[in-house]
């Protein structure tokens, strides 16, 4: 009846400083099993798996590797249990081949054969089903060829246990359907995996059993087939949640941004936007769709005033006031003149925020030039940095404490945040909800409503099509730069919308 | 003087003058592959010029007449290497280990490495109540080239190929090793991997802080080699207590010249070698000498220009270069 497991962990407890991140967990996996590891931001998850993977060093507790006890203090121990973690930001050398980062740490001869290796990451690739070009430069790689190399990497090291996180976060619905392919395909050989995500959907899809986590602690660990959204979703919380969207109708919608012919190219000459023409009014959620890389963000640039402009024009037409052409003016201009752009970039602290300062330097960011005389404002946002805290849920030690060190979910709460509050009248999003759990991202949704409710022009690009159809009011698909179609988020479906992804106007291609 | 003769005559110049550089960057290329930005190659130059006199100095004396030209080009060697290392222990022991900052370190290891080279060379200068000079014998063990004669006298080639001193042709097989390390050997990509990210290296399981005491240490001791050979070839075995100044300096915009790639550091440092000694060679009446010193720094400056404008990723420093590394930092 004793069922040797995978793995097992045993009264696993670690604290940062004063803040417990894992509280006597108990947790295992079986062999050919997928887990899906599920928490809100700051929940544990990752610094859990990191323990795994060694990463960290667990303050107390056990961990065992097929029925036996082992240490792992460093990546290199976790490997030699075949334990392989795929890192939510990933661990590749950018100026190395795929080949290269997946060698990279191996025991060998002194002599690098990278020919072999070569040949080796091929014949992994056959054998998962995946695409990939050993000799490419990890820099030229889009982010799920990155991924397919991490998975590599851990495969060519003979995990048996793989840990992903977040996975697919950055990935595209067809890129997630390949990976889930890939890691049925790794069930069906034995391996055991155990994913972090926030998408319910995913882990029904995906996972045989999942394992709740509450801030640190392990809540239970159900089987997928007996469980249900509501109930995760309940567990991860631990209250009950309400997993709708209160869209009203939008009340009297006036024009605020009029956009036509507006053409942009890239540093390269590459036009990322062609003759892209639309109105966002006042009072609705203009969703925004399109596959990764269609011009999503560059349409929000081009509008915020932070690309150059080949051609078009953007007229903004505040409340009660007289319109006025945004082409030409500062990034500073627009921003005082009431649009605001709260992006969210593939690595979060890319864009927006500064990693060594707190929330409240990070709220200074966006005023500093307000005050007046020579010496900076504090206290306005202090109150700020304060509000949005208690506000959005933001865990963190203190206001002072540098955003950097902070879960990524938190981070983006703080940017998200401080967009909304500098209340704008037309608010642009880009995948606002990126990586963040379900009870934030709802947060974030009605944040986004209220907004609407206001009068206040949304413009809303996101990843997730459910969230998209029932969050927006009409969608604005993009394909390739240019305008695909425009439609009522009410009458159309998941797959309308798919087509108008792929091939302007949703026609089938030829 | 022909014109070939005076050609020949710049470049041997430039390659005896560049010689110096040629190990000062190549150890600070090591080094700053592995993420550690070590600015106090001028400290380690001092330190390596003084010790590889005074390992010299000392065996002559107790050897006399009896000393021998090679063992004391090894004794300077080894001794100018050991005081590198030493210097560069330090460092990395404060940056890698207390992951304190690397420029400030750098420039402390400089100041603490020039004094403590002068001090040692003043002290020699003092016991012997004069100029520090080793027996004409062991000069020439210095200063002569390891091939025959025959070799060294075909006109132009020989001159050009033949002619320079021992630290020239180990200069080069350094940095040729080095450069084979690197490129093609496991540990060289370890290495590279830990100086563009040590965290995707440290998940690989390659311990980050080995490889980086290791190449900090080895390229300070390689560094400081470079003020040995200063001191024993240009300044003909004589501590010459301003000689040395700004050697370091230019190494270091030398390895921004080389693009971080040593095998650059072969042709790079003979133009720098030259660019050094312009002022002697071809000089301009109403172009200060002072003016001449300051073109190697612009050099690099529009070098730097220059890859900035072509944005190749190869030619990038180390990504985290002048970054510590602490496993659990989030």
């Amino acid at each position: 009846m004793d069922k040797v497991h995978a793995v097992e962990l045993k009264g696993v407890t670690k604290s940062f400083g004063s803040n417990m991140a894992n509280k006597n967990i108990d947790l295992f996996v079986d062999k050919g099993e997928i887990m899906a590891l599920l928490g809100e931001n700051g929940s544990g998850k990752t610094t859990l798996m990191n323990i795994l993977a060694g990463i960290y060093l667990p303050d107390e507790g056990r961990v065992f590797v097929d029925g036996k006890e082992v240490t792992i203090r460093s990546p290199k121990d976790a490997f030699d249990n075949r334990i392989g973690m795929i890192h939510q930001h990933f661990k590749l050398v950018d100026v190395f081949t795929a080949a290269e980062n997946v060698v990279l740490g191996l025991e060998g001869t002194g002599r690098l054969d990278l020919k072999a290796a070569s040949s080796k990451v091929r014949e992994i690739s056959r054998k998962y089903g995946f695409d990939i070009d050993p000799d490419k430069k990890v820099y030229e790689m889009s982010v799920s060829e990155k991924q397919t190399v991490e998975i590599i990497k851990v495969l060519y090291r003979g995990a048996d246990i793989l840990i992903l996180d977040e996975p697919t976060a950055v990935l595209t619905p067809q890129e997630i359907e390949k990976l889930f392919a890939v890691m049925r395909a790794m069930r069906r050989d034995g391996k055991s995996i155990i994913i972090i995500t926030h998408k319910l959907n995913e882990v029904m899809a995906v996972s045989d059993v999942v394992a709740v986590l509450r801030k640190g602690e392990h809540i239970g660990t159900v089987r997928t087939s007996e469980t249900s959204p509501q109930a995760l979703t309940e567990m991860m919380v631990g209250r009950k949640v309400e997993l709708n969207i209160g869209r009203k109708d939008p009340v009297d919608p006036k024009p605020r941004l009029t956009i036509a012919g507006l053409t942009v190219r890239d540093s390269e000459g590459v036009k990322k936007l062609d003759d892209v023409g639309f109105i966002a009014f006042g009072g609705e959620i203009l969703g925004i769709a399109g596959i990764a890389g269609s011009g999503q963000k560059e349409l929000l640039e081009a509008v915020a005033g932070l690309r150059k402009i080949e051609s078009g024009s953007i007229i903004y037409t505040p409340e009660g006031k007289a319109p006025a052409e945004l082409v030409g003016k500062t990034p500073m201009e627009i921003k005082d003149a009431g649009v605001a752009l709260a992006f969210v970039p593939e690595d979060r602290l890319g864009m927006g925020l500064v990693g060594g300062m707190g929330m409240t330097g990070n709220m200074l960011l966006r005023s500093w030039h307000k005050g007046k005389g020579i010496f900076v404002d504090r206290k306005a946002p202090e109150k700020l940095a304060a509000d949005v805290m208690e506000r959005l849920e933001v865990v963190t030690p203190g206001i002072y404490y540098p955003v950097r060190k902070l879960s990524g979910g938190n981070v983006q709460k703080v940017l998200v945040g401080r967009e909304i509050a500098s209340s704008p009248s037309v608010l642009m999003s880009a995948y606002a909800v990126r990586g963040l759990d379900i009870n934030t991202s709802y947060t974030i949704y009605n944040l986004m409503c209220q907004q609407k409710e206001k009068g206040v022009a949304v413009i809303f690009v996101g990843e997730d099509l459910d969230v998209l159809l029932e969050l927006c009011d009409r969608i604005l698909v993009l394909c390739g730069g240019k305008v695909s179609g425009v439609v009522d988020a009410r009458n159309v479906t998941k797959e309308q919308l798919g087509l108008l992804m792929t091939s302007v106007g949703g026609k089938e291609e030829n | 003087m022909g014109a070939l003769d005076f050609i020949v005559a710049l470049i041997r110049a430039a390659v005896f003058n560049g010689t110096p550089l040629m190990y000062g960057t190549s150890g600070e290329i090591l080094t700053e592959k592995a993420g550690n930005l070590n600015l106090g190659v001028e400290g380690l130059m001092f330190m390596g010029g003084a010790f590889g006199l005074l390992g010299a100095f000392t065996y002559g004396n107790a050897m006399g007449d009896s000393a021998n030209g090679v063992v004391a080009v090894i004794i300077a060697l080894v001794c100018a290497f050991a005081a590198g290392c030493f210097g560069s222990l330090i460092y990395a022991f404060l940056t890698i280990t207390l992951r304190a900052n690397q420029n400030v370190t750098g420039l402390a290891l400089t100041i603490m490495g020039t004094g403590v080279g002068q001090f040692v060379g003043e002290m020699m200068r003092l016991k012997v109540g004069g100029n520090v000079a080793i027996s004409n014998a062991l000069k020439l063990a210095f200063a002569n080239s390891p091939f025959p004669q025959a070799l060294q006298n075909i006109p132009v080639v020989g001159p050009l190929i033949f002619g320079y001193n021992v630290f020239v042709y180990l200069g080069i097989i350094m940095i040729i090793v080095m450069h084979h390390f690197l490129a093609k050997t496991r540990k060289g990509l370890y290495l590279r991997a830990v100086g563009e990210s040590p965290s995707t290296a440290d998940s690989a399981g390659i311990n980050v802080t080995r490889y980086r005491y290791f190449a900090t240490v080895i390229g300070g001791g390689i560094s400081a080699i470079g003020g040995m050979v200063y001191t024993m070839t240009i300044s003909g075995t004589v501590w010459n207590h301003t000689g040395l100044s700004g050697e370091g300096w230019v190494a270091v915009a030398l390895v921004i010249f080389c693009l971080w790639k040593p095998i650059n550091s072969l042709w790079g440092s003979v133009l720098f070698g030259a660019l050094l000694i312009l002022y002697i060679r071809l000089p301009i009446a109403f172009i200060p000498t002072q003016i001449y010193k300051v073109v190697p720094y612009i050099v690099t400056a529009l070098v730097l220009i220059m890859v900035s404008i072509r944005q190749r990723r190869e030619d990038q420093p180390p990504a985290a270069l002048g970054t510590a590394f602490f496993r659990e930092d989030r």
